[in-house]
């Protein structure tokens, strides 16, 4: 198992429970879509994987050892881009590359490879600040694929994005996926998106958030969103998280 | 935006030629009242003498070879009191932001000492270092380090953590960190806080020239009242107004050099 | 609360060190160092006779009357400039060329056209805190969000409607931060203009102490002003609570 993750619950402060205790095994290679209602505490558990924040409660194994800190071993992908604004496209794209240690050629040819991949090659020299949020979003994809995790947390990453933009990106993410076979956890409330992209989609209830249930997307690498198989599984998905939404709102 | 507070836009040309008549109007009506004051015998005509008045005095200072020696002991005070405050703010300013448990320590005293006016502190400066150039450019050092220091601290304090966030996971070790996220992120504010150092020093260089000094162009001033020369009095403080300008415009060139990436052409 | 007596405490633990030690081993002469309890003692002697409330009350009054008169023309002349394009364009260059000038550079000035008297005070004082708050009121009547005046237009407000409703409630924290910053320059700057030819106010004590080599009292007179300006500012800070409900 690549990623372990086994009866891991977090309290903030002394208020309560914002997850339960969540057992969940992720395979190499795998393609996980963490979804459930808004304060269901999976951006909580990507934090805990990323090593962002402590479990309260149980622990994650990444490779058979305990996670306790960020590295370049878990690459994320966040909702805010959080691009470097000081640096260039291809500055942030090597940003990883040249904290190892790597020799400038070597840089250069990742950066080239990876902006290339996110059809981004002729924007390089150019600053966030001037890029549109999916090209943003591009770069933020492309500086975590450069880093080469075998991991890639990916934290609701077209959530701000405009409905053209999102489907384009979908589009692209399942694509690299293809060719670069990363591990991967993408949390998301859009259930469209966790059926195009997710080998496994898992719903979870609100607060404290637990599993609820577990759908494998049977579907095969390139999948149609409008074929009658992928709306079946929106569909049951979708039931089982109107249940949780309903609940939220009694 | 076409409609709102700032009225219809007005066209560039239109917009310098008022600007133009501004200063030129400015001057004149100058010239005309400290004219009539002399036509007039309104009061004594040395008190208010015209822009070229002015400007003949700061000709003939500099013909006599005295000016230069004048602005040369105020731009060195101020540049080795303003950057050895520079360096000490900085210098303190990141690790304090940084590292809560200083910053604990640090802030509270910094809070308490802080709205003590600089100037307050410039007699003590000449009772413990004497009337000569380690006082001035000490009380520049003093007076500069609190706004730069406290900015620093700000700086790096706000930073967004998710840029942090962001860095660990692409492996950076905490001097990583430090020189490739936290100083990068922090420099828009340092700067800021620098530029507002450069005019908080001419701001204070004077008084202390005032007191005790035989070059710089405070003295000049203070010797113009002395001796009730206007026009001495009032060209050095023009020449002063001018330095500071300078000192700011550079302060913003090197912003835009540095932060070239907040607005990219 | 507890933070800041500690750093109090801190404050004073090394003041006492250094100069009580200094007095025990010489390291400088000891007349230039005065202990807590030197400062202690000119304090209570200058409450006793009066002298230190005198000159408080002196500095204040010039501060007040001179904070008054720019804070009006700014008012006035700040919003003129935001709400009319081509009086800011003439405004402008003439503030811009005369605010890099240094204002305690012009003291002098004052001290020879007004004489020695409070007017001098009063009328540096004015000049100096004028260019700040002119600047800050232009600036946060300028920043008003145009959509907030089209949300009110489209409701039917007239032109009067937008000014009191709209752009004066919009602008007014801003207004307020320039109002404080313009009195917090007035506390730095009537020291410096006290310095130099005045026969009363705290930077005059301070000045004094310097003249009769009395370190005691300008380190009293410096902590006076430090203590007025957090007083001040403290002040000011809770009526902008009071008057901008966040």
């Amino acid at each position: 198992m690549k990623i372990q993750i086994a009866g891991v619950g977090k309290t903030f402060g002394s208020g309560a429970p914002a997850l339960g205790g969540i057992d969940l095994e992720i395979a190499e290679r795998e393609f996980v879509c963490l979804l459930g209602p808004s304060g269901c505490g999976k951006s909580t558990l990507l934090n805990i994987v990323a090593g962002f924040l402590a479990p309260t409660t149980g622990r994650v194994l990444v490779d058979g050892s305990p996670v306790t800190a960020p590295g370049a071993d878990r690459g994320v992908v966040f909702q805010e881009y959080v691009l470097f604004p000081w640096l260039s496209v291809a500055g942030n794209v090597e940003f990883g590359l040249k904290l190892k240690g790597l020799s400038r050629a070597e840089r250069e040819r990742t950066v080239a490879r990876y902006l290339d991949l996110v059809g981004l090659g002729a924007h390089a020299a150019k600053f966030p600040t001037q890029l549109s949020g999916g090209m943003k979003q591009r770069v933020a994809i492309a500086r975590a694929l450069a880093n080469s995790p075998s991991i890639i947390l990916m934290d609701e990453p077209f959530g701000a994005l405009d409905a053209q933009t999102r489907e384009v990106l979908q589009d692209e993410l399942s694509r690299i996926q293809r060719l670069e076979h990363k591990t991967i956890v993408f949390v998301t409330h859009s259930i469209r998106e966790a059926v195009y992209l997710a080998d496994r989609v898992v719903v979870m209830t609100s607060a404290p958030g637990r599993i609820k249930q577990i759908f494998e997307v049977k579907l095969g690498e390139v999948r149609d969103r409008f074929a009658p198989e992928f709306t079946e599984i929106e569909s049951a998905i979708t039931r089982t998280v109107k249940e949780e939404v309903a609940k939220v709102h009694e | 935006m076409e409609w709102g507070l700032r009225g219809p836009a007005v066209a560039r040309r239109r917009a310098l030629r008022l600007k133009l008549a501004a200063i030129v109007g400015f001057l004149a009506l100058w010239s005309i009242v400290s004219g009539a004051v002399a036509a007039l015998k309104l009061f004594n005509p040395i008190f208010l003498p015209g822009p070229w008045v002015v400007l003949g005095a700061l000709v003939t200072l500099a013909a006599k070879g005295q000016l230069w020696g004048h602005v040369v002991a105020t731009l060195e005070r101020v540049a080795v009191g303003f950057s050895t405050g520079a360096v000490l703010a900085i210098g303190f300013g990141l690790p304090v932001g940084y590292f809560r448990a200083l910053r604990n320590v640090v802030e509270p005293v910094v809070e308490l000492l802080r709205p003590i006016p600089p100037l307050a502190m410039l007699p003590l400066f000449i009772v413990w270092v004497g009337i000569g150039e380690g006082s001035k450019v000490g009380f520049i050092t003093y007076a500069t380090f609190f706004p730069m220091f406290l900015t620093t601290v700000h700086a790096v304090r706000h930073l967004d953590p998710l840029l942090v966030r962001a860095a660990q996971s692409l492996g950076a070790r905490p001097a990583q960190l430090f020189f490739r996220v936290i100083l990068p992120a922090a420099l828009p504010e340092i700067l800021t806080g620098i530029r507002l150092g450069v005019a908080l020093s001419f701001f204070v260089i004077v008084i202390s020239e005032f007191i005790g000094a035989e070059r710089g162009l405070g003295y000049l001033i203070n010797d113009g009242r002395n001796f009730f020369l206007v026009p001495q009095m009032l060209g050095a403080a023009v020449l002063l107004g001018l330095l500071g300008y300078t000192g700011n415009a550079i302060a913003r060139a090197a912003e835009r050099r540095f932060l070239r990436w907040q607005s990219p052409s | 609360m507890i933070v800041r007596g500690l750093a109090f405490a801190l404050i004073l633990a090394v003041w006492a060190a250094v100069s009580y030690g200094n007095r025990a081993v010489e390291f400088t002469n000891p007349a230039i160092v005065p202990t807590p309890g030197e400062v202690g003692a000119v304090t209570v002697a200058a409450l006793r006779d009066g002298t230190l409330v005198r000159n408080l009350v002196t500095s204040l009054v010039r501060v007040l009357e001179g904070f008054a008169i720019a804070a009006v023309a700014a008012l006035a002349l700040g919003g003129l400039a935001a709400l009319s394009a081509p009086i800011r364009f003439m405004l402008e260059p003439v503030i811009e060329f005369v605010r890099p000038i240094p204002p305690l550079a012009f003291l002098p000035m004052f001290l020879v056209w007004f004489g020695l008297g409070e007017t001098s005070k009063v009328a540096f004082i004015a000049y100096t805190t004028f260019f700040p708050m002119f600047v800050g009121v232009a600036a946060s009547v300028l920043r008003v969000d145009v959509m907030l005046l089209r949300a009110a237009a489209t409701l039917g407000a007239t032109h009067a409607d937008l000014l009191r409703r709209v752009v004066l409630p919009a602008a007014l924290p801003g207004i307020i931060v320039a109002l404080r910053l313009g009195f917090g320059l007035a506390l730095f700057v009537i020291v410096g203009a006290e310095f130099m030819g005045a026969d009363a106010g705290l930077g005059n004590l301070i000045m004094e102490g310097r003249t009769f080599f009395n370190p005691p009292q300008i380190v009293m007179g410096a902590l006076v002003l430090g203590l007025l300006g957090s007083i001040v500012n403290a002040l000011l800070l809770r009526l902008e609570r009071r008057v901008l409900p966040s």
